[in-house]
């Protein structure tokens, strides 16, 4: 062996050559195992549209059903409710939903199609609890500023009964309502937007 | 003499492996301080309670089945039907407070004497990061039972994520593998929870023993051991692990055992905060408990998060609640480790820091409130003032002088002589009447003993006197 005949150069080119190719290796093998832990197809094919019979509801009355996991609320309201949501606007963070998620035949005053039937997908937009449905009027617990609305027991956020969110709670924005369309006068599809509405 | 067949194969093993050097630098010539505390135990004990997660663990994970609809009642079966299955499950739910109270007591006592000062910095990084892995394991791990619980509560950190600006959906979907909480979520969090945390903490738990024998212990003097030796190199001040603190440390885990099986056999839920009441009842994603809360070791951090207003801000402030304590080593400005000898301003901080973190961790149990909220405020303040205005504050310290050799306490027997002098001091007694002179209890004077109010006076005054001199 002769140790003058060592070529530094080479060897730091084979090092470095080594070390890109390794790191490229590295990367492409992370993408299946990170993508692996992404929803499966099936996962993903699991969001089917749901039907809702709604010719027996009452006024007042919440039904809710299970939309892709999620709990969706359909709500009767009465013309007492859709008379006190026109004055709440001051005292909510997004009144015209702006910065909120709704198809765009949801974003008006009442967030729904028609104004009596509510349907939003039941989950606090703070961290997922799902709201609890307190219609009636200043109870003890939530005070005299309630009007009746959802009030999320986790971290007390308040919603009205369009689900749009109140001022100084953690929610940062309101109820997102799921595309939904109606089939005949009783019949709902949820997950579904009409052909004409989405043209 | 010929050598036995055990020395034999004894010595064909040391050719091969460094038993015994690993014995004699690890522990029967590993010098710790003479002068260790009841604070000392809780690494150990925490070692302990890793050990005993791991093994009843491996023995839960023969009867549990990670999936939605099997998972709630593997977990009753192994309650009602496994031999001994009750057993295994309750040492294993009250392992996990049991490891959180010693790690944070553990935590506690690197505040007090310093142990995260120069040169030990590192071993309190290690410390954090195993903090961390245990929070993740401890989280993951309240997922499987599948209870209302377990789902709402995942929901909400898993949610934590999606706060995120730009990544954070995806990133919560990418951590759910589904758009709620499902059975690919739960299916996952098993093996993180069953293998890749418990590799990670377990690796962890070896660089902190590792990086601590590098610079060896701290003590309750803050003293450095290593600068004064003796002729053959051993620290004045130390003594070897072995047999002395191995000794120490099993009276440690008689006592540790006592209060855990008292848990395990009495008070296996401990009213609602070991095991929540809400997660006896089946995960139902159309219904979230009326009341939610996370268990009571991540309650502090939670109620950070509840305090402050805003989604984004409040995920903010309790992952750096969590942040600042790794920086603690380069926030602390004082020179004097121990706070025997630090100035009272970091002792009223420390009593404040304590203080503010047990009322964040009750109001983290409870329901949110108007006036609870103010209060979990005020604690957030303290909480990040006590480490944010570190830097500030430490360097009016008035110090105290470090003795150069560790000091000795007062032995048992010293403090119950104090303790019986001050007795003396603040009760008089009373002349014996007639009747009592005649009792069987005559020589006891404990029933004719009155207060003293000049003797209260003076101890009181000594008192405030040592209390004044330690605060300033």
């Amino acid at each position: 062996m002769n140790n003058q005949g060592v070529d530094k150069s080479k060897r730091q080119f084979l090092t470095s050559a080594l070390t890109v190719v390794g790191a490229v290796g590295t990367g492409y093998l992370a993408v299946p195992f990170l993508a692996q832990m992404q929803p499966s197809v099936k996962a993903m094919a699991a969001g089917a549209p749901v039907d809702v019979d709604i010719s027996k509801m009452e006024p007042g009355q919440l039904l809710r059903v299970a939309w892709r996991g999620k709990p969706v609320w359909i709500l009767m309201r009465t013309p007492e409710v859709l008379a006190t949501l026109k004055t709440l606007d001051n005292e909510l963070r997004d009144p015209l939903s702006e910065e909120s998620i709704q198809p765009e035949y949801s974003k008006n005053l009442y967030r729904s199609i028609k104004p009596e039937l509510f349907v939003a997908i039941g989950i606090c937009t703070h961290l997922g609890c799902s709201p609890t449905f307190r219609p009636e009027l200043a109870p003890a617990d939530l005070g005299d500023k309630w009007k009746g609305g959802f009030f999320c027991p986790c971290h007390g956020s308040w919603f009205d009964l369009a689900g749009r969110v109140y001022r100084g709670v953690p929610a940062p924005t309101n109820l997102e309502i799921p595309p939904y369309r109606y089939v005949t006068e009783n019949q709902l599809i949820i997950g579904e937007t009409s052909q004409e509405a989405s043209a | 003499m010929k050598p036995s067949r055990l020395t034999l194969c004894g010595e064909w093993i040391l050719e091969r492996f460094p038993i015994t050097k690993l014995w004699e630098e690890h522990m029967a010539h590993y010098y710790a301080p003479k002068n260790f505390n009841f604070w000392y135990f809780f690494g150990s004990l925490a070692l302990l309670v890793l050990v005993n997660q791991i093994l009843t663990g491996i023995l839960l994970t023969m009867n549990y089945k990670p999936d939605a609809k099997l998972a709630f009642d593997s977990v009753e079966y192994i309650m009602r039907e496994v031999n001994w299955g009750w057993l295994i499950r309750y040492m294993h739910s009250t392992g996990s407070s049991a490891f959180f109270i010693v790690v944070y007591l553990h935590m506690f006592r690197g505040l007090m004497y310093g142990s995260f000062k120069h040169p030990r910095e590192l071993i309190w990084i290690f410390g954090m990061c195993i903090f961390v892995a245990l929070m993740a394991e401890a989280f993951m791990g309240y997922l499987l039972p599948w209870g209302q619980m377990s789902y709402w509560g995942a929901q909400v950190i898993i949610s934590l994520f999606s706060a995120i600006p730009v990544i954070g959906d995806d990133l919560s979907l990418w951590v759910r593998g589904d758009y709620v909480i499902s059975d690919a979520t739960l299916n996952r969090f098993f093996a993180f929870h069953v293998i890749a945390v418990p590799l990670v903490l377990v690796m962890l738990v070896f660089l902190h023993i590792v990086a601590l024998h590098e610079v060896g212990s701290n003590n309750p003097d803050g003293v450095e051991i290593k600068k004064q030796k003796d002729a053959n190199g051993i620290p004045l001040d130390g003594i070897p692990f072995h047999p002395y603190y191995t000794v120490k440390d099993i009276v440690g885990v008689a006592v540790f055992l006592i209060f855990f099986s008292v848990v395990i056999f009495y008070m296996p839920e401990m009213n609602g905060f070991f095991l929540e009441h809400a997660n006896f009842i089946p995960a139902d994603p159309m219904k979230t408990p009326e009341h939610i809360a996370p268990v009571w070791y991540f309650t502090p951090f939670y109620s950070v998060l509840r305090a402050i207003p805003d989604k984004f801000a409040g995920v903010i402030g309790m992952g750096g609640a969590i942040v600042v304590l790794f920086l603690l080593p380069w926030l602390d400005r004082g020179h004097v480790k121990s706070v025997r000898y630090r100035g009272g301003i970091y002792k009223k901080a420390l009593f404040l820091f304590v203080v503010s973190f047990i009322i964040l961790g009750y109001l983290g149990t409870q329901p949110p409130t108007p006036v609870s909220t103010v209060i979990a405020r005020i604690c957030t303040a303290i909480y990040f003032g006590f480490f944010l205005l570190m830097p500030v504050y430490t360097r009016w310290e008035k110090l105290k002088a470090v003795p150069t050799r560790v000091t000795e306490q007062p032995t048992l027997e010293d403090r119950l002589r104090d303790a019986k002098k001050i007795y003396e001091e603040v009760t008089i007694v009373l002349p014996a009447t007639p009747e009592q002179a005649t009792s069987p209890l005559a020589k006891c004077t404990f029933f004719r003993r009155r207060p003293n109010p000049a003797g209260l006076r003076n101890a009181a005054k000594r008192f405030a006197k040592i209390l004044k001199t330690s605060l300033d």
